[in-house]
């Protein structure tokens, strides 16, 4: 045990989340900031289009409208009490983050300007309201420096480049984490009151994606090993804007821009599907109405693949049939240097990626995998609940994507991601720094890095006929073509068998790298596991629900169904199996109704 | 078509010295240059080691030598490089192993231009945003674009000759606060990048400004930092 570090709280991940919370709790205690990138590496920087609150600065917004709009973007399976505390701090929340100095863009009164997106309406007429606070098409990287240089005007101390292996529960608290740092490969056991998970999501368990390759899950598959559970694990967001074949995402901002969706006989087709927002519907609905064109004969020269239309006189166009109007009354217009200095990193990555310049050409795009929203079961503190009871767990905390509080439920708004990192990051800091005031340590185990040990050790000495490669690309298209947009009895039963075929496949993987400096061979195929973990608990519990409810389409359960499903799935790794059981959603003011836009 | 991809190599628990490997592979011209050293680390050699997350040149952990320019390799296509293609770690950066470098002299001097934003003064009274007109906000903005890959710093030559140099990164995120009219320390950040290992070791190589993957006008914000310095005027 050379490498003993004692923190009152350590943080794990410093993405938005991890940030937020490591400032937070280092107001009141004595914090550490671990994470396996440099922090201004991680995810929440690859957000693009923004974060929302009804701030109103364009036109009339409330919380209420906020609340209610993210409601039913969940399909009802959001808990209200979490969603309307987090919508009512989100305009403290957004003005905090420009006090901290986040360059907002600006209205012509010189106040944070806002965009619309999908799903966020004014509740009385049902149209597009003004809500994503934005940073050109760059909101997301601006809120990742903005909070990570804070840190450092606070400074806050960073572990940077140490991956977190393992979490330790001594006398069913929790006692600290086993991290291995990088650049030696040495083991750090890090003894601490209270820990919070903000590891991100799992997008990288499918075949298109727009996550990063960090995006392996792997606080949820440590706490999985730990015996602790994950809630609503089937649904996960299909983003209907990602690049064609790469997956790389194009914001949702570029249709609130005015942006349309076009098929391969050159028809704007969503108005079909939903009639009033249209193409601002939001994300499960667009992503299905996508695949519903391509399946039906309707992508662009037959194949999978529709367009995305932003050029000007389209925007023009289409916004004159809306009837949209700019916020003093006139005809919404746009110019192509508008595009170009709202939107400059899509247009940056389709001239990249593509050879496309989407001020004079289509965008040929796909959904792509996007958003993770199951994870750790939390309580609107940041508290990791257990059971169907929401029986706290003493010190653990998560926030961010990784954990499932929840305000997303089935389906999660656009630029509501940013905004549930802020609130719950901030709330996990406050109330683990709060917890570990009145709590002491735990006593370490004899050996606390047994475990992480052996999992290396596993990995090492393997019989080495498997390839690790083989093993990923094969998990990453069975997910993305059988648990994806749409999913049936037969194609998850035959996803989950492979899965688990793979799993053992895994046992066989030997690392050929046998050094301890920057082993990044060793470190991928540790992620695969927890990606292969991950992948077999999302696709028994997608298997297991028998409805459809937002991100989760089954064609053989075509209808949601409050009377059987509106409950949260848990979800436990026993013996080898997935256990399920449930928990009541929260229902304050708004009964299940009918989702339509 | 065929590539063929020349790779440095350096592993400091097993080698005295770098080496090249030389790998032919198929590939497509829209691959990128990450697609590649992803395949190589899949099913040549393992041991390849190199940093990667995003994969879409927004989080910067993959800056590196791409035949002899720097280059993210996630955004480098095949056809923008040619099928002979050379890849090394950024230079004036120890190197760790294969294309990691220590990045710690780079956040180091980072930190040493205050990269946070300040104003201690009270918020306004109903509590909502400072105001900022849009042509104040326009004023910065590409300094804000930066993602810290150090792509500009380490093609710096001035950087090469001493790693006490700021470096072209640093300055940027200077001028990102400098030049935010909501910022109350200007005049510390200029006082401290008036320095010797400041301002005065750029020698407008214009090299930084090449570099950039996020297109920022490297060169001419750090004359308007040094305009800034001799004339005791932001604007």
């Amino acid at each position: 045990m050379a490498n003993v570090h004692q923190f009152d709280v350590v943080v794990v991940g410093a993405g938005g989340a991890g940030l937020m919370a490591g400032l937070y709790a280092s107001r009141g205690a004595k914090t550490a900031v671990i994470s396996k990138l440099y922090p201004t590496r991680s995810h929440t920087g690859a957000a693009q289009g923004g974060i929302s609150a009804a701030l109103g600065n364009y036109e009339e917004d409330k919380p209420e409208w906020h609340t209610y709009d993210t409601v039913k973007g969940s399909d009802y399976l959001g808990d209200q009490d979490a969603i309307e505390f987090m919508t009512n701090e989100a305009i403290d929340a957004v003005l905090e983050l420009e006090h901290m100095g986040l360059p907002f863009d600006r209205t012509p009164e010189g106040k944070i300007s806002q965009r619309p997106f999908g799903g966020h309406t004014n509740n009385v007429t049902g149209k597009p309201v003004r809500r994503a606070a934005h940073a050109a098409d760059r909101t997301g990287h601006m809120i990742l420096q903005t909070l990570y240089q804070q840190c450092l005007k606070n400074n806050v101390n960073f572990f940077d480049e140490y991956q977190v292996l393992d979490f330790l529960i001594v006398n069913g608290r929790a006692a600290g984490v086993v991290a291995v740092e990088l650049a030696t490969g040495e083991l750090h056991t890090f003894h601490a009151k209270a820990v919070i998970f903000a590891t991100g999501g799992h997008g990288r368990i499918f075949e298109v994606t727009s996550n990063a390759y960090a995006y392996t899950g792997d606080g949820a598959a440590i706490l999985l090993r730990r015996g602790l559970p994950l809630e609503d694990m089937e649904f996960f967001q299909f983003h209907p804007t990602g690049i064609y074949k790469l997956g790389i995402l194009i914001t949702e901002g570029v249709r609130g821009e005015g942006g349309v969706l076009i098929n391969g006989n050159g028809e704007r087709f969503m108005p079909k599907y939903a009639p009033t927002v249209k193409d601002l519907a939001s994300r499960d609905v667009v992503s299905r109405a996508i695949y519903t064109e391509i399946r039906e004969g309707r992508g662009v020269k037959g194949s999978n693949y529709v367009y995305l239309d932003v050029r000007p006189e389209s925007v023009i166009k289409y916004a004159a049939m809306d009837g949209r109007t700019n916020p003093d009354g006139t005809p919404y217009t746009i110019t192509g240097e508008q595009v170009l200095a709202k939107l400059p990193d899509i247009i940056d990555f389709c001239r990249v990626y593509l050879g496309v310049d989407p001020i004079t050409q289509m965008m040929p795009i796909q959904p792509t995998a996007h958003y993770t929203m199951g994870g750790i079961p939390t309580n609107k503190y940041g508290e990791v609940v257990i059971d169907s009871k929401n029986t706290v767990f003493p010190g653990l905390y998560a926030a961010g994507e990784c954990a499932c509080v929840s305000v997303h439920g089935a389906n999660r708004l656009g630029t509501n991601s940013l905004l549930d990192l802020v609130v719950f990051g901030k709330h996990a800091g406050l109330k683990a720094a709060e917890y570990a005031k009145q709590a002491d340590f735990e006593k370490l185990p004899e050996d606390p890095e047994a475990d992480a040990r052996s999992q290396f050790e596993a990995l090492r000495t393997a019989s080495g006929k498997e390839n690790a490669f083989d093993i990923s690309t094969e998990m990453k298209k069975v997910m993305f073509d059988d648990v994806g947009i749409y999913r049936t009895e037969k194609g998850m039963k035959e996803a989950l068998a492979k899965v688990k075929s793979l799993q053992e496949r895994y046992k066989h993987v030997r690392v050929t790298d046998t050094g301890k400096i920057f082993n990044t061979e060793l470190l991928n195929a540790w992620e695969l596991g927890n990606m292969l973990e991950v992948a077999e608990v999302v696709a028994e519990c997608a298997l297991n629900r028998k409805e459809s409810r937002g991100g989760h389409s089954r064609e053989d359960y075509p209808e949601r169904d409050d009377k059987e499903w509106l409950k949260h799935t848990l979800a436990w790794k026993e013996d080898g199996k997935v256990r399920i059981d449930y928990k009541p959603v929260v229902i304050t003011k708004y009964q299940p109704k009918a989702r339509v836009y | 078509m065929q590539v063929t991809l020349k790779v440095f190599r350096y592993n400091p628990e097993v080698d005295k010295r770098f080496r090249y490997e030389t790998y032919t592979i198929e590939a497509e011209e829209t691959d990128r240059i990450l697609d590649l050293l992803e395949y190589v680390k899949g099913y040549k050699d393992g041991t390849l080691s190199f940093r990667r997350s995003c994969a879409h040149g927004v989080c910067g952990s993959d800056a590196m030598r791409i035949n002899g320019r720097n280059m993210l390799a996630c955004k480098t296509l095949v056809r923008d490089v040619g099928d002979r293609i050379t890849v090394e770690p950024l230079l004036g950066l120890k190197v760790a192993k294969d294309l990691i470098v220590d990045m710690e002299p780079f956040f180091d001097n980072y930190k040493k231009v205050l990269p946070y934003f300040i104003n201690e003064s009270p918020l306004p009274e109903n509590g909502r945003e400072r105001l900022q007109s849009p042509e104040q906000r326009a004023r910065f903005d590409e300094t804000t674009k930066c993602i810290l890959c150090a792509a500009c710093t380490t093609s710096c030559p001035s950087f090469w000759a001493s790693d006490q140099y700021y470096g072209p990164a640093a300055l940027v995120t200077a001028h990102r606060f400098i030049f935010d009219s909501r910022d109350e320390a200007a005049s510390e950040r200029m006082h401290i990048i008036a320095e010797t290992d400041g301002l005065a070791r750029c020698h407008t190589a214009y090299n930084c400004t090449l570099a950039c993957p996020r297109e920022i006008p490297i060169t001419k914000a750090i004359g308007e930092l040094k305009l800034a310095t001799i004339t005791g005027k932001v604007e």
